[in-house]
């Protein structure tokens, strides 16, 4: 496509982008930036149904007058970046200073908010993204392998995880594990411990919300490589059935290296998807034992009855670098072939 | 004058008082209204009961559990989504700090015939806020399971404890005790209370400074982490919906839970051998203090500033008629503890009314207060679940804290 048609053919899109993701992006990066004004109080008398105390408030007259003269804040540099509830630069200083093991300092600084939310990040992407991939896989071979009669309604029962919206896949699920639930009573019968609770140990909250993710997400990967088999030629194969490779050899060495830019593809979108893990914690009720970054910046934005906005975004954007880092391997490799491959 | 109020709420609980129809006139005319409120059956009530005195106004209404999510962002919208908020002690901090509402003087000099003075919530002399209903944690407890075991109904956490060990003991339940633990906002409302309860202040006086991390926020931590060993293994998923529902299946003895609740916990739906065997009582000391180990709150209705004067007049005037109505205090006495005039407190009430007997004190209204509350939300799980100690789960409260109020200009 000459270079020209295709600026025409992208402006629409990437007006939309800019629009639309661009432009909040960059709103977001200088709202992290600032911090809200020192808060002008006054003492006044507070009387209510049971009493009156002095005690303090907000001067709205003397706040609003600052707020008029710089809307969004008081300037504050990288300084949201750096507290305590975000990478914590000064507390890990003090930590590496005062802690006398190595362990013992890694348990301080996973104590930390955004190092605890990073820590279970980056574990349900690591373990949900191969097994979605593989089982992805897996089942795609399946099907593709079962007679074209049963196969339309295999497929449509294979992709159901994925209609079910996520909040209530995690609902339903989050009832089956409860000590009185389906699985949760026969946990505690097969273990012999009425004590037995998934939802209270943090070890077995985590394993929960993977399998979850792997159950959710499995079917993406499953139809795209199922679209991908029905791309491989049959010559090649035949081939190596007359040469008498087994299954697996065929797999290996011909379906594999032919979908293979579609598995980078999936796998992009998987960790991209799997970084921004929030709406289980969420439907589990598992705050408690399991914070995601997503979960950090929701967190800042609504539990609290102040909206730090600064907080937020600063997660926000650090998110977003996160992913890059993430993504930066995948995308390296795939710049490379196309680089070879022109 | 704390004792004077004091004294003029208790009469207005206690007693039923004579007096001419107080209904307001519900001639309105023109404007809209626009109400935001919290889902529960008191407020249901109230809300249904300004709305017969529409007139010709356009009324919609929200009730939602998430309020207090919606509620900064719709009101700071010019003009403002809603143009009334229904808020608490705790939830009007945030509508003044960000000088959300607007005060209600005229209105309530030129409509609020029949609304007590108890009822209005000044601040720095404006009145703010009418108030109309009031709530409290307190006990609920099983009279058949503790009579059978011969426990004593418990006045203190310490007895609550001691008759949860004995039940389980006795084989009859495995988490005789319930309270909604559930880990944020809920949780950090307990550790409010029990902090409370052992005399603790949250701030160095006068300033936004934290002051938890002292002997009394650890035997706080303590006392809920042995109620926790005594609750349901789930408790940090647990709200008050939840503890409901653990208590009408009987599988628990004794809860700490909303006084507003006891409304839906006593009615009709359910095992009627476990509701005829509900009794209520006042909220427990602990640690051999004299104030409960709870805080007293009121809902009342604010007004959107950003709004129409219009609007918020006929909305006042409709909210006014429910805020001095008595035959819906009359007709609705078991959904709440009204501080409307006429209300006669029935066996439903008596939590709230020992609370204020007791002396309780109300929820902290404080600027910062919701960042302590966020903070304690979070990071005292930790220390529920046996991974750090309490000293380190308050010096990380205090922390988050600070970085919090740091940002938000407090500090």
């Amino acid at each position: 496509m000459p270079n020209k048609t295709f600026f025409w053919f992208f402006l629409p899109t990437g007006l939309a982008m800019i629009l639309f993701i661009g432009l909040p992006i960059i709103s977001t990066g200088i709202q992290s930036f600032y911090a809200q004004h020192d808060q002008v109080v006054k003492e006044v008398k507070k009387c209510d149904p049971f009493g009156c105390t002095v005690s303090i408030v907000v001067d709205q007259e003397k706040t609003s007058k600052i707020r008029e003269e710089k809307p969004l804040g008081k300037f504050n540099g990288f300084g949201t970046y750096v507290d305590r509830n975000h990478l914590a630069v000064e507390e890990i200083g003090k930590f590496w200073n005062e802690t006398n093991s190595f362990g013992e300092f890694v348990d301080q600084v996973t104590n930390l908010p955004f190092y605890k939310a990073l820590i279970f990040t980056l574990t349900y992407c690591l373990f949900v993204t191969p097994n979605v991939l593989l089982l992805g896989f897996i089942i795609a071979l399946s099907l593709n392998a079962v007679t074209r009669r049963i196969r339309g309604p295999l497929i449509f029962g294979t992709i159901l995880p994925m209609i079910v919206t996520p909040l209530v896949g995690s609902l339903v699920l989050f009832w089956m594990i409860d000590a009185e639930g389906i699985i949760g009573a026969n946990l505690q019968m097969l273990m012999d411990d009425p004590y037995l609770s998934l939802k209270s140990s943090k070890t077995l909250t985590w394993i929960t919300i993977i399998i979850y993710g792997i159950w959710h997400h499995s079917p993406f990967a499953f139809v795209v490589f199922y679209a991908a088999l029905q791309t491989v030629p049959q010559e090649p194969v035949e081939a190596a059935i007359i040469d008498g490779a087994s299954r697996w050899q065929r797999v290996r060495h011909i379906v594999l290296p032919h979908i293979y830019p579609v598995v980078t593809f999936v796998a992009l979108i998987s960790l991209m998807d799997n970084f921004r893990v929030f709406e289980p914690i969420i439907g589990f009720s598992a705050e408690g034992s399991a914070q995601s970054l997503s979960w950090l910046i929701y967190d800042n934005l609504v539990n609290e009855e102040v909206i730090l906005f600064g907080s937020a975004a600063a997660t926000s954007m650090m998110t977003i670098v996160g992913i890059a880092i993430l993504l930066a391997p995948v995308l390296i490799r795939t710049w490379k072939e196309f680089r070879t491959a022109r | 004058m704390r004792e004077t109020n004091m004294k003029k709420i208790l009469i207005s609980l206690l007693f039923l008082l004579f007096g001419t129809s107080a209904y307001a006139d519900c001639n309105i005319k023109s404007g809209s209204i626009n109400i935001l409120a919290n889902d529960f059956p008191a407020l249901r009530t109230f809300v249904e009961t300004a709305k017969g005195c529409k007139g010709s106004a356009d009324f919609k209404v929200t009730h939602s559990s998430e309020h207090n999510k919606i509620a900064v962002p719709a009101l700071t919208a010019n003009p403002s989504e809603f143009s009334a908020r229904i808020a608490a002690n705790s939830s009007i901090v945030p509508l003044m700090n960000q000088d959300l509402i607007r005060p209600l003087d005229d209105l309530v000099k030129k409509y609020g015939k029949g609304i007590q003075d108890s009822q209005l919530i000044t601040i720095d002399g404006k009145i703010m806020a009418v108030a109309f209903m009031a709530n409290t944690q307190h006990l609920y407890y099983r009279e058949d399971v503790l009579k059978e075991l011969g426990i004593a109904v418990p006045k203190t956490y310490e007895e609550v404890v001691a008759a949860s060990e004995k039940i389980r003991a006795s084989g009859k339940m495995q988490y005789p005790y319930a309270a909604a633990y559930k880990a944020g906002w809920n949780l950090a409302e307990e550790f409010v209370n029990m902090y409370i309860g052992h005399g603790g202040e949250f701030f160095k006086a006068g300033t936004a400074q934290p002051s938890i991390n002292n002997a009394k926020g650890v035997a706080t931590l303590n006392m809920l982490k042995k109620l926790a060993g005594l609750s349901n293994p789930d408790y940090l998923t647990h709200d008050s919906e939840a503890i409901k529902v653990e208590w009408e299946s009987g599988n628990v003895a004794l809860m700490t839970l909303w006084a507003s609740r006891s409304g839906t916990l006593l009615d009709d739906d359910g095992d009627a051998k476990i509701t005829a065997a509900t009794k209520l009582t006042g909220p427990a000391t602990v640690a051999g203090g004299n104030i409960p180990a709870a805080t007293l709150w009121w809902d009342g209705f604010t007004l959107a500033k950003n709004r129409s004067d219009a609007d918020a007049e006929a909305t006042f005037r409709a909210l006014a008629h429910a805020a001095a109505n008595k035959k819906m205090v009359a007709d609705a006495a078991d959904q709440a503890v009204w501080l409307i005039e006429g209300f006669k407190p029935g066996p439903k009430s008596i939590g709230v009314i020992e609370a204020v007997k007791m002396k309780a004190k109300p929820y902290p209204m404080l600027p910062q207060m919701g960042l302590m509350h966020g903070a304690l939300g979070s990071e005292i799980v930790e220390f529920l679940q046996g991974k750090e100690s309490a000293e380190q789960a308050l010096k990380d409260v205090e922390a988050a804290y600070m970085s919090k109020a740091k940002e938000q200009g407090f500090l």
